[in-house]
């Protein structure tokens, strides 16, 4: 895995961009995620998009394809709701259906990855097996009236993200990316996770990490600074940690900064297309976010950028397009934990 | 060359980061200028009485106060201790840290869980978000367990305290603490691949002086074993619980306060870096007694065999001569520069005339006494403010002794420079006023004295001063920075205009805003894109200095870039917040009115209807009817009354305050200096829609909140608690008005004195008397003249926390932020007429320390924020009170949702 290392000190990254809005342009249907296994399943499916991976990979392979094609060296699996928290909703919460969504999430992308390479030697391509936040918090009650309370524990969290980092592994995944974090005790039960089943592969996987600041506030949805969520999950050896989601690239450069001067791992950024509309649709350009983002690698803050809400393989185009012209931010401090020769 | 052998070099060129860096909500960077972090110890079951007993009791609300009051006082880390066998230790640590995390301002700093069961840390360490400290872990049950909860602690995020303690036990020699500690670090670096910079170690803080000579070396070996540490374990930190030392001397706070500093001096100078301390525990290192600190150092560092003996002995003398002010006069002996600045440390008056001649005939001309001996004291007095180690009614003090010492200085000054045209070297003028319509000014008086302490020139201008006079005044005295001042809402709007005004006239002097209600949010969107000169928003007096000499320095430049950028992301937070906070309309808001069923009601009938008037109200009856906390919250003292009083940073200084405010009272009160006087009324009213309004017609308009609110929450209108007219019920509206009155004459008599200090006690105390006078005719109208309270029997403290029935919200404030329904209600109160007290054009009430608002009765009826109001309301509101909408979204600027 020395190879993301060799490329990173080359030049910045690319990961993909949105995989829902792309999801959206095909207009699907309940049967869309419905197959023979699923044809009596009591509550409604659509819009569990992570299922499509199982019921249509057809559509999930030809988006990760066109982020490639788009410049991406690395696509995020179609898993962000991958755990046995977030699938509870459409009633899939069995280890059965958790592990087959995150499998054959991983070993599609990894298919489509492969394809690549075998094309392209000289750019090999990477999949990240992507970690979303749930739907609950672990620090923060849902309840106004009980701040004590809290509707998920540690280890429930930490059993649930196991469960999906195995099947992330077993289907084939490079890197895993646990991403959009608003609430970093749920990051720090997913990095538990991750620790976990590595010690017990006896394998050292890549590491990224990547939160959401919600709001101008400046602040991760639990209340931490920029530079305190840093901190909190800086014990784990990462490959990169960044910001993703929640605002568009100029909003979030401020919170870029704070990383790129403290951060002892590579730094990622893959934010929206710019602020939602009223009618909550992401309308920037390529163009536009082409010009904001161009505004980091100016500052040299980046190693790794793609998009996140509201971006296309048009977006992904024009932001790897950019960053030829630039050099990636350098590591200044090594710390006894960052990068590890393994990698 | 290959990959691997590039990726060597690299490293070797960097250098190892071991910096320890912890988190709560907001990070903690211990560095080498961080000195000695300082660990909040009063959440510990095990170590404080209070705590232990609230937790047992489940009393977590007042808990959590326990724990703001340390964050208040300055602890960097809390340790929290749940070890206690009455009580489930782990429930216990799980809720207390679940309840920590819904406090932001605790959940700041980083947690430390203290427990000496493993089951208990890890619950803890499930709750935390932010990379905590665990206390602590060590070889006493052996490897294994050590090796794995080491292993746990790294995945959890946590850094460590090991105790130096092995299956032998804990380790009481030098050797054993070294030996111990170098095995732990081996295990945890080499075996758990722990960050080296995230352990730190307990080397053990044993009692000396206990009459057991193999006690003795104890502080030696600690010490020793520091140093080896911080030499020989790279990365690792060293930490203690200091108070341990001085176990032998219970009772006797001089010699134990002494132990403990000189304990930490040679503690940090061996490199210890953080230690569980009671701040209030501690004597200045510098200022412990020579022989007390020689004695004290003989038995730290064991120099001389009776060394205990003879601490013992001293030590009874110290005891038995308490605090005594032996020597009081000591500081007269030295030399004159000596006692001057002593005497401004230390705020001392009484010789200041004397030790200021002295000085004069000593030096070439008067301005060297200045510049000299008073600059120097005046630093030494901003560098221990700057520091926190002085406190704002100290800088106060000490700025009068200054102000003393220059009237004095002043007929010499004029003299000389008439003689040799010398002018004066002040760091810059700035120009401070209170805007337009706005009296409010001890907050402003504070900056002036601050500043003035600094060396600047201040032309002070006084309150209600207009835009035109400020400017004028700026230009004619060629100030180098304006700085405007207000308390109340419509202040903003008036500073907004001041900045207009100085675009129209091109001026380039930088305006700096300050004041209650003002905010660097509101400032950066409102006032700042108005003109083109610098605008900067100061939080409060400390600041002021800062930026003061930024703005007339070399760091100008850098400051305002800062500055423009950071305003220029306000703006655009603003812009995007605005646009996504949920609101509902007002038809919507309406709808999810107080549902009260009036139908099983019945208003209480009042006593007397009517206005009552009460112009000579006994200020001795109304002293303890006083709020004292906002009174320490003036002094930028924070902390509640009486609780802040133990507060270990600021306890000292705000008794002393305390004590001084009651004993200007004591002389207000003799010689009747002040006049306390109320008017009340209480007419018959029903709702009507949005309104209430009285039998005799006249309407108030109130508003309601437009927020989207949870299931079950009402949009609240204070209308909502007025029985309405079509429930058939007759209900009541109170209204009053009270005021202190005399508290400018006598604060101008103090400033004619050059005593800024006491002017500006008095004008905190008559706010307080205005407070307590509110207060206590609520309780009136509550008990008699409404009368629907006879029964209650509340003390102070539940007034403050507002727990009788019915509320008393004051026009201009949260739940009914409409400044210009004051004159409708000054009109019936005939406040004017039968107190005295007048309304300024911004709607601000003269004397400054007046109070007024309206009494509802209904036991539902509770105090509220308003928050934003959208276009819908407001124009509903326009018609309700037939003004015109721009007028109504002036008054209401700071509410409007767009």
């Amino acid at each position: 895995m020395s190879k993301l290392l060799e490329i990173a000190r080359e030049r910045v990254l690319i990961l993909d961009g949105a995989m829902g809005t792309m999801i959206q342009r095909h207009k699907l249907t309940e049967e869309d995620f419905r197959n023979d296994e699923l044809k009596d399943h009591e509550s409604p499916l659509k819009g569990n998009n992570d299922l499509l991976s199982i019921t249509r990979p057809d559509i999930i392979k030809e988006i990760h394809a066109e982020y490639f094609a788009a410049g991406a060296d690395i696509v995020e699996t179609n898993t962000f709701s991958g755990t046995t928290i977030a699938q509870a909703d459409y009633g899939l919460n069995t280890e059965y259906w958790v592990y087959k969504i995150n499998f054959d999430s991983a070993k599609i992308a990894k298919e489509v990855a492969d394809e690549f390479t075998a094309k392209e030697p000289d750019k090999p391509r990477f999949v990240a097996g992507s970690i979303g936040p749930t739907n609950r918090t672990a620090s923060l009650s849902p309840d106004v009236n009980d701040p004590g309370f809290r509707a998920v524990t540690f280890e429930q969290l930490k059993d649930a993200y196991r469960l999906q980092v195995r099947a992330l592994l077993d289907g084939g995944s490079d890197i895993l990316l646990v991403e959009t974090v608003f609430d970093t005790l749920n990051a720090k039960a997913a990095l538990m996770a991750v620790d976990e089943e590595c010690a017990e592969r006896g394998v050292n996987v890549p590491i990224m990490v990547s939160g959401t600041i919600t709001d101008a506030s400046g602040r991760t949805l639990s209340g931490q600074t920029t530079e305190a969520f840093l901190i909190s999950i800086s014990h784990m050896p990462l490959l990169s940690v960044g910001l993703n989601c929640a605002l568009g690239a100029s909003q979030l450069r401020p919170y870029l900064q704070t990383l790129s001067e403290k951060a002892n791992f590579l730094v990622s950024a893959h934010p929206n297309a710019g602020l939602p509309n009223e009618f909550g649709e992401y309308d920037q350009t390529p163009e536009q976010m082409g010009d904001e983002v161009e505004e980091y690698l100016k500052q040299n803050y980046i190693n790794i950028l793609g998009g996140c809400c509201g971006t296309t393989p048009e977006h992904i185009k024009e932001i790897a397009e950019r960053t030829r012209r630039y050099a990636p931010r350098q590591l200044l401090v090594d710390s006894p934990q960052s990068i590890d020769e393994n990698f | 060359m290959s990959e691997k052998a590039k990726s060597a070099i690299d490293r070797r060129q960097l250098t190892v980061d071991y910096t320890l860096k912890l988190s709560g909500l907001e990070p903690l960077v211990v560095t080498r200028e961080t000195n000695f972090v300082n660990v909040g110890e009063r959440t510990n079951v095990t170590g404080s009485a209070r705590f232990k007993r609230l937790i047992l009791e489940e009393q977590y609300d007042t808990a959590l106060e326990v724990a703001l009051d340390q964050v208040r006082s300055g602890a960097q880390i809390l340790d929290v201790n749940m070890d206690e066998g009455m009580l489930d230790g782990k429930a216990a640590m799980v809720k207390f840290l679940h309840l920590i995390a819904s406090e932001p301002e605790i959940a700041r700093i980083p947690i430390m869980i203290d427990s000496s069961k493993w089951e208990i840390i890890e619950a803890g360490l499930q709750c935390i978000q932010g990379k905590g400290v665990v206390n602590s872990i060590s070889l006493k049950e052996g490897e294994e367990p050590f090796l794995y909860q080491a292993n746990k602690v790294r995945q959890y995020g946590a850094a460590v305290v090991v105790m130096a303690f092995d299956e032998d036990g804990q380790a009481d020699t030098y050797e054993r603490r070294i030996s111990i500690c170098k095995r732990s670090y081996d295990l945890l670096v080499k075996q758990v691949g722990f960050n080296p910079g995230d352990i730190i170690f307990d080397p053990n803080i044993f009692p000396v002086a206990t009459g057991i000579s193999d006690h003795d070396n104890y502080a030696v070996d600690f010490f020793k074993a520091t140093k080896w540490i911080k030499e020989n374990l790279p990365g690792a930190k060293v930490s203690g619980g200091v108070s341990n030392v001085s176990f032998s001397f219970r009772g006797n706070n001089a010699v134990r306060e002494a132990m403990h500093s000189a304990f930490l001096y040679h503690g940090i100078q061996s490199g210890m870096d953080m230690g569980i301390v009671n701040a209030g525990m501690i004597e200045v290192y510098d200022e412990i007694p020579k022989d007390l600190l020689e004695h004290v150092e003989d038995v730290l560092l064991n120099r001389r065999s009776d060394a205990t003996e003879r601490l013992l002995a001293l030590a009874e003398n110290v005891k038995s001569k308490g605090k005594v002010k032996v020597e009081d006069n000591e500081w007269r002996k030295g030399t004159v520069e000596e006692r001057l600045r002593h005497a401004l440390v230390k705020g001392i008056v009484d010789h200041i005339e004397d030790d200021t001649e002295e000085a004069r005939q000593q030096y070439d001309k008067p301005l060297h006494v200045i510049e000299g001996p008073l600059m120097d004291g005046m630093n030494v007095v901003g560098d221990l403010f700057g520091s926190g180690k002085m406190f704002l009614p100290q800088v106060v003090k000490s700025a009068r002794v200054m102000k003393k010492s220059v009237a004095y200085l002043i007929p010499f000054l004029e003299e000389e420079k008439r003689r040799s045209g010398d002018t004066k070297s002040s760091k810059g003028k700035i120009l401070l006023a209170t805007v337009k319509g706005d009296v409010h000014d001890i907050g402003k008086n504070i900056v002036g004295v601050v500043l003035a302490c600094n060396n600047y020139d201040i032309v002070d201008l006084g309150v209600m001063v207009p835009a035109e006079k400020i400017l004028e005044e700026a230009e004619k005295e060629k100030a180098d920075i304006i700085g405007l001042s207000g308390l109340i809402t419509p202040s903003l709007d008036e500073m907004v205009h001041v900045a207009e005004e100085m675009q129209r006239r091109e001026l380039k002097t930088p305006l700096l805003i300050g004041g209650a209600t003002t905010s660097r949010v509101h400032t950066a969107v409102k006032i700042a894109p108005k003109y083109e000169g610098p605008v900067i928003h100061v939080l409060d007096a400390s600041k002021s200095v800062g930026v003061s000499s930024d703005l007339l320095g070399t760091r100008k430049d850098a400051l305002l870039s800062r500055i423009t950028e950071e305003y220029i992301e306000l703006r655009d937070n603003h812009q995007n917040r605005r646009s996504e906070k949920a609101h509902v309309s007002l038809a919507l808001a309406k709808s999810n009115k107080v549902k009260i069923d009036w139908a099983k009601y019945t208003p209480p009938a009042p006593q007397m209807t009517g206005v009552e008037v009460f112009d000579k109200v006994s200020l001795s009856e109304l002293r303890d009817y006083i709020d004292w906390t906002p009174f320490f919250s003036t002094w930028m003292l924070k902390g509640k009354y009486p609780r802040i009083f133990e507060n270990p940073t600021i306890g000292a200084e705000a008794k002393k305050l305390y004590d001084e405010a009651n004993a200007m009272i004591d002389k207000m009160i003799a010689q009747n200096m002040l006049q306390a006087k109320a008017v009340v009324g209480i007419w018959p009213a029903n709702a009507d829609g949005e309104d209430v309004v009285l039998a005799d017609g006249t309407k108030f308009c109130f508003l309601r909140q437009q927020g989207k609110k949870g299931s079950g929450l009402p949009n609240l209108n204070l209308s909502d608690f007025v029985a309405p007219a079509d429930s058939g019920k007759q209900d009541h509206l109170g209204g009053f008005a009270v005021s202190v009155f005399g508290a400018q004459e006598l604060a101008r008599k103090f400033e004619e004195e050059h005593d800024d200090y006491n002017s500006i006690l008095v004008k905190a105390i008559a706010d307080r008397f205005a407070e307590a006078l509110a207060e206590m005719m609520h309780e009136k109208v509550r008990k008699e003249l409404w009368g629907y309270a006879n029964e209650e029997t509340l003390g102070n403290d539940d007034l403050i926390k507002e727990k009788y029935r019915g509320i008393r919200p004051a026009p201009g404030y949260p739940a009914c932020p409409d400044h210009t329904e004051k004159p409708i209600l000054f009109n019936l109160l005939q406040a004017k007429e039968h107190i005295g007290v007048e309304l300024t054009e911004s709607m601000a009430m003269y004397p400054a320390s007046s109070v007024s608002g309206f009494y509802f009765s209904h036991p539902e009826s509770k105090y509220f924020g308003l928050g934003k109001v959208y276009k819908d309301q407001i124009e509903d509101y326009a018609k309700r009170k037939q003004l015109d909408i721009k007028s109504i979204e002036k008054w209401l600027a700071p509410n409007l949702g767009y």
